[in-house]
């Protein structure tokens, strides 16, 4: 019992990840029908960007705003400093192709991949980096019975919840929402409607990447050791959960990575550690056989 | 590949004038080229004497025009009350909450099945309604011009009957300008004011709706199929 319930709240928290870089790819996607292979390293980014932050001047922002807050500033600077850098990612690598083709593009977001892991490696080494134990609160809280849980995990699932909620409710039930919607259904006549493309691709590109790098952050705050190849794993899984959801479906892709993750850690701590990841790509190949178009799928078929 | 070469052609405020021509005569894209879609490469498209070439096609439907397209192009996975709120995009800095509360109301009154079903996906439609949703769309900007691509295509006969109706309304009610472009020459010129005849991408004839049913070429042509009908 303690250890499901352990696995249950290590899977919300990690499935929470994949969850936000899920929306990230399955935002990109819906607009522009491109997989943004470059998504996973905007995680990874972000998770660099907030270890910048806290240990610069050894640790001079925690000792300033104090341990939350230092962990507040980490975060707003990662995601700022994403939504920056995926609108530039769209100027220099994907606007310059658009016209190309989708295989053209598909071949500049792997070059931009590669581009920003290689990026991060030269700035930051090859080795692991481990985000700064005094930065990080060490707090830890009974849940009940014997079920202990950090408090880093707790404000975590909160911050990320609260976060998809809200993307949630711009997305489905605001005008913007259904202008962002109906681009990704048909661009030409969501243009009709008054619907500035590029507006639309503003937003993907800007809140795609801060979600990811939000995620970046937690990870290193969670599990503090950090690489710059942990986006490819990362990012392989949270397109997992997005094909798990149907891609291009953004509510699809919170409740896929939530249950991508949940699935994850019970398997993890079920059945072997070991063969996790084997069970995870299962998934994806028997979701790509038996229901191609996700599990909450395309909501309607068209009529003609 | 040029679609249309030498076409000139005039809306008089408050008038329908019709467009009509066989598939491929380049009524579809004389319309894109009006809304931005397709980019001219001489010639000038007004609006009351103002030049539209300056605006990108997204504000076209602020200035005015509003475009409803060939097939429908409903937004499938959005409900009905959210096509019609996407269709108020390009105005919302201009209209009034209120404004297009009333236009929502009006156009509910012209199609009350958009009002019954507002809660439905616009997908899970049927073709009528979805041309009656493509309408309202439109509407709902309330246009100077309305162009409309195609409204009868693909219709059962008493639902075009019905869209024409509507269509007659719209423009007694409210004194929209509209262009039609439309296969079914019979039906268009009935309502229409003027009319322009494509053929290949120019036009052939041209001149009051009247005169255009009585035209010799025109009755051979583009309603000869309906005069034996009534025989």
């Amino acid at each position: 019992m303690q250890l499901l319930l352990e696995q249950l709240t290590n899977g919300l928290t990690i499935g929470s990840f994949y969850a936000l870089v899920a929306m990230g790819y399955s935002m990109v996607y819906g607009v522009m029908k491109l997989i943004n292979f470059a998504h996973g390293d905007f995680f990874t980014l972000g998770s660099y960007l907030g270890y910048a932050i806290l240990v610069i001047g050894s640790g001079w922002v925690t000792r300033t705003f104090g341990l939350w807050g230092g962990i507040v500033v980490a975060i707003l600077g990662a995601m700022l400093g994403l939504a920056i850098g995926g609108l530039l990612v769209e100027r220099v690598a994907y606007r310059p192709v658009y016209k190309a083709g989708r295989l053209p593009l598909v071949v500049s977001a792997l070059g931009a991949s590669i581009f920003i892991s290689n990026g991060i490696m030269a700035v930051w080494g090859p080795r692991f980096q481990a985000y700064p134990q005094t930065s990080i609160p060490s707090g830890t809280f009974r849940l009940f019975g014997e079920v202990y849980m950090t408090d880093i995990k707790l404000v975590t699932l909160i911050v990320s919840l609260t976060l998809m909620a809200l993307i949630y409710y711009v997305v489905e039930k605001t005008l913007f929402g259904a202008a962002v919607r109906a681009t990704a259904l048909d661009r030409e006549t969501a243009t009709l409607m008054g619907i500035n493309f590029r507006s639309i691709i503003l937003f993907v590109f800007s809140v795609g990447p801060a979600l990811g790098a939000l995620a970046g952050v937690f990870a290193g705050l969670n599990y503090s050791r950090i690489i710059f190849t942990m986006g490819w794993g990362y990012g392989l899984k949270a397109f997992t959960a997005t094909i798990m959801g149907g891609i291009g479906n953004i509510p699809g892709a919170m409740i896929g990575g939530i249950l991508l993750g949940l699935l994850e850690s019970l398997f993890e701590g079920f059945v072997s550690g070991a063969w996790k990841n084997v069970f995870v790509f299962l998934i994806l190949i028997i979701i790509l056989i038996v229901r191609p178009t996700g599990l909450i799928g395309e909501k309607v078929a068209e009529k003609v | 590949m040029e679609a249309l070469k030498g076409v000139s052609l005039e809306i008089q405020e408050g008038d329908i004038v019709a467009v009509l021509g066989a598939n491929g005569a380049g009524k579809t894209t004389l319309l894109k080229v009006i809304s931005g879609l397709v980019p001219i490469k001489s010639g000038v498209v007004r609006l009351m004497g103002q030049d539209l070439s300056k605006y990108p096609p997204h504000q076209l439907a602020s200035q005015g025009i509003t475009h409803v397209p060939e097939g429908r192009r409903v937004f499938a996975t959005l409900t009905v009350e959210e096509n019609l709120n996407i269709g108020t995009w390009g105005v919302r800095n201009k209209l009034s909450e209120r404004q297009i509360q009333e236009t929502k109301e009006w156009i509910f009154t012209l199609f009350p099945i958009l009002k019954q079903r507002r809660k439905q996906l616009a997908g899970t439609l049927s073709g009528g309604e979805q041309q009656m949703l493509a309408i309202g769309r439109g509407l709902i900007a309330k246009p100077k011009i309305l162009l409309l691509d195609e409204p009868s295509l693909g219709l059962a006969p008493i639902l075009v009957q019905e869209i024409f109706r509507v269509i007659k309304k719209i423009h007694e009610e409210e004194k929209v300008s509209i262009l039609l472009v439309e296969q079914n020459a019979r039906k268009a010129l009935a309502i229409a004011n003027y009319g322009y005849i494509l053929e290949t991408g120019k036009i052939a004839i041209h001149g009051p709706a009247a005169e255009l049913r009585e035209n010799e070429h025109v009755k051979a042509a583009y309603l000869g199929g309906a005069r034996l009908q009534t025989r």
